[in-house]
């Protein structure tokens, strides 16, 4: 049973806004919603392979939990992936004004994707903004 | 007589210890049960909403200095 569709809409880069789509994304995944995240602005060059450096954080949380054990919100994404069903779509635009293909991007994202698709695939869902 | 695995997933916060749970679910059959150790309370409290809203069984929840115990069985 589809509880419903899920969309994650992640434009930050910080930490905790990250963190928290992450966390979203992946209990919705596995909890028999349909779960759409798309990817741009901010949030995309932290999934391209190799990116060096880490989330910033916004404030204390963010601090709090990179110095404790929070799972990596790339982990959970890969995870929302794998054991859920999550599609996860990176912004063509943003992949544009990044200069990058989808092979430099993180093997568990889907094909480069425009607004247009994208607002046709979470047409009727929830939408989740980070 | 049914398997029970542990899933130690102490040390993790919200929602590692349901998500190793769920990867745990997938390597077992159905009727094993399984025991989930999290030092995170919150996942002490989340691990049987999830298990209920997807149909798999609950079993019991204890706590022991600072440690949950969770035990559920895969129904399906």
């Amino acid at each position: 049973m589809s509880a419903s569709k899920i969309c994650v809409v992640v434009v930050s880069g910080s930490l905790e806004r990250l963190q928290m789509a992450a966390m979203v994304a992946s209990v919705a995944a596995v909890s028999e919603h349909e779960v759409l995240v798309f990817l741009s602005m901010n949030a995309l060059p932290h999934f391209v392979k190799g990116a060096a450096a880490a989330a910033p954080a916004e404030g204390e949380m963010g601090r709090l939990m990179a110095e404790k054990k929070a799972p990596p919100f790339k982990m959970l994404f890969e995870q929302a992936a794998a054991l859920g069903s999550a599609r996860i779509y990176p912004c063509s635009m943003a992949m544009d004004v990044l200069g990058v293909d989808k092979a430099a991007l993180e093997d568990y994202l889907e094909e480069a994707t425009g607004l247009t698709r994208f607002l046709d695939l979470a047409s009727g869902g929830q939408v989740w903004t980070f | 007589m049914a398997e029970r695995k542990i899933v130690d997933g102490r040390g993790s916060f919200c929602p590692g210890p349901l998500m190793e749970l769920i990867a745990a679910l997938k390597t077992v059959e159905v009727g094993d049960e399984l025991e989930v150790l999290s030092t995170d309370k919150g996942s002490a409290n989340d691990i049987p909403e999830w298990v209920n809203k997807v149909g798999h069984e609950y079993l019991s929840t204890r706590e022991e200095n600072g440690v949950w115990y969770i035990v559920v069985r895969r129904k399906k």
